[in-house]
């Protein structure tokens, strides 16, 4: 099958529903693709074979008897290694994780995506314990860009990107504590939506930061997006910060276009320290949308310096027993970070958590006038494997530490933000973040849907095979 | 992230609160923690710069 063969969820899901495919057909072919192709990218650390077959089987059994089917019926789909999978031990991109006890049952957001018809086929590759910007993983081997294989996927959701980029899967679930989603969306070209803070629940996933964790949907189409987001969306009394807000499904307006809407560009922090190509994506998406009005987010520097704070410290705190009893077993990277966040005074934290407050009702106040603000998703293209510093502006920074700078401030807030895939020329993309004010997630969908309607955004499959 | 290292020792904090944390430090883990804390010192300077009101408090909700 070539590249441009590969369909996205919708379109299977239709096929499926109107007979014109068979699930297990679908299945069949998703596994013997990543079989052929997985080898070189590095996206999965678990195939699921018998249980997807399984599923794919019962599926055409209930078509043939005529039950009604969900909106995702028969879409092969995979998940990043920190949600739970029954049967399997939640790794979280660890090698100290390997050593608990399997899953009893999948996580909330599986659970979901199976009952709207999605059938599991694997779990995802990700940074260790989610403290990354990379897709590397000492433990597993690192996620390989499918665009350009000596290029990082960007993380912690490399495995994520990899996947729907190498056209394994058609829809992959990622988290974002503080880009992880976007970032890897923009790296390997697709979508991504990191939905407002406790829109979905985490329930049955490791944390990484409690404060600042999200789960969502990846995909290679705005609709799947939605479809996905939507077929997750509901209260969760299993996690402490899932809204209780009566579900708000994106994907019967997804049509409605921009009218109206009042879209502006992020100026100021996000408008420096990072490359022309950057600033060029999203002047593109700009153009496009007849955004020409520029906003500024208030003290932009200072909130991503207080996510980093509160990420290092809750991350810590949260992995302290495993610093002290099996600090060999970290990869070294990730160890250091931590061990550096256990000895932030309190104050220094309490005064990050308290800024956070602060910026969000300024922030929130700018949404008063804007309804979608634009901004990079990164500083730069997808940097290459192993590639430990870059320059921005003229300095020389860490490469695993910087990569996120444009997306901390917006998730510091919890906003919700589709990251959408920009191709300016023949190289590799760029990403770009549509922002929304909490819970109109339906705002950044249209937006996004908009751009690929008109073709500025795409996320074309790689030529792999 | 500024990387100016703000007035403190790192590698004295460092070897002093480890103990108290319960952690066993190899000598060659120390340079990256070292440098780790003091980016870390960096942004709590930065974020200490901006004058919060007392009554600020801090509120890990974000419903509108």
């Amino acid at each position: 099958m070539s590249a441009a063969a590969i369909l996205d969820a919708a379109s299977i899901a239709t096929a499926i529903a109107e007979r014109r495919a068979s699930a297990r057909a679908t299945v069949a072919d998703a596994l013997d693709r990543i079989d052929r192709i997985d080898g070189r990218v590095g996206a999965f650390t678990d195939v699921l074979t018998d249980r997807a077959l399984a599923r794919a089987n019962a599926l055409d059994a209930a078509i043939g008897r005529g039950e009604p089917v969900g909106p995702l019926a028969g879409v092969p789909f995979a998940v990043k290694n920190l949600i739970d999978v029954a049967g399997l031990p939640t790794r979280a991109g660890s090698k100290i994780n390997r050593d608990r006890p399997p899953a009893g049952r999948d996580g909330t957001v599986v659970r979901r995506l199976e009952a709207a018809g999605a059938i599991l086929v694997g779990a995802l590759n990700m940074g260790e314990y989610a403290y990354d910007f990379t897709g590397e993983n000492v433990h597993d081997g690192d996620a390989h860009n499918p665009h350009a294989l000596d290029h990082m996927t960007g993380g912690s959701s490399g495995g994520s990107g990899a996947a729907l980029a190498a056209g394994l899967v058609p829809l992959t679930l990622g988290s974002d504590t503080n880009g992880s989603i976007r970032v890897p969306s923009a790296f390997c070209g697709c979508f991504g939506l990191k939905p407002t803070y406790g829109r979905i629940s985490r329930a049955g996933s490791f944390p990484f930061v409690g404060s600042l964790d999200h789960l969502g949907p990846m995909a290679r189409s705005v609709t799947d997006l939605a479809l996905a987001y939507d077929a997750m969306q509901r209260p969760d009394s299993e996690d402490p910060v899932a809204t209780t807000r009566t579900p708000e499904p994106a994907a019967p307006g997804l049509e409605s276009g921009i009218g109206g809407l009042r879209i502006a560009v992020a100026g100021g922090y996000f408008a420096r320290s990072g490359d022309r190509e950057a600033f060029a994506a999203v002047a593109r998406v700009a153009e496009a949308l007849g955004a020409s009005r520029t906003v500024e987010f208030p003290e932009a520097h200072r909130a991503r310096a207080a996510a980093y704070l509160i990420t290092a410290a809750e991350g810590a705190a949260l992995h302290l027993d495993r610093l002290r009893t099996r600090p060999r077993d970290f990869d070294p990277a990730v160890r250091d970070r931590l061990i550096a966040g256990a000895m932030i005074p309190a104050p220094f934290v309490e005064r990050a958590q308290r800024f956070r407050r602060w910026y969000r009702n300024a922030v929130l106040e700018l949404f008063g006038s804007v309804d979608v603000i634009l901004a990079p998703a990164t500083p730069c293209r997808a940097p290459k494997g192993g590639q430990t510093h870059f320059v921005l502006d003229g300095v020389t920074l860490p490469v695993r530490a910087n990569i996120g700078l444009f997306t901390q401030p917006i998730s510091f807030i919890g906003l919700p933000v589709v990251a959408v895939p920009v191709r300016l020329d023949a190289g590799l993309p760029l990403g770009v973040q549509v922002i929304a004010a909490p819970w109109r997630e339906d705002l950044a969908l249209r937006v996004a849907r908009q751009l690929e309607r008109d073709g500025i955004c795409t996320a074309p499959v790689a030529e792999l095979s | 992230m500024p990387e100016t290292p703000p007035p403190f020792d790192p590698d004295a904090y460092a070897a002093l609160a480890a103990p108290l944390l319960g952690l066993a430090i190899e000598p060659d883990w120390m340079p990256p923690i070292t440098a780790n804390l003091r980016v870390l010192a960096a942004a709590a300077e930065l974020v200490a710069g901006f004058a919060l009101p007392d009554e600020v408090e801090a509120a890990p909700r974000f419903e509108a």
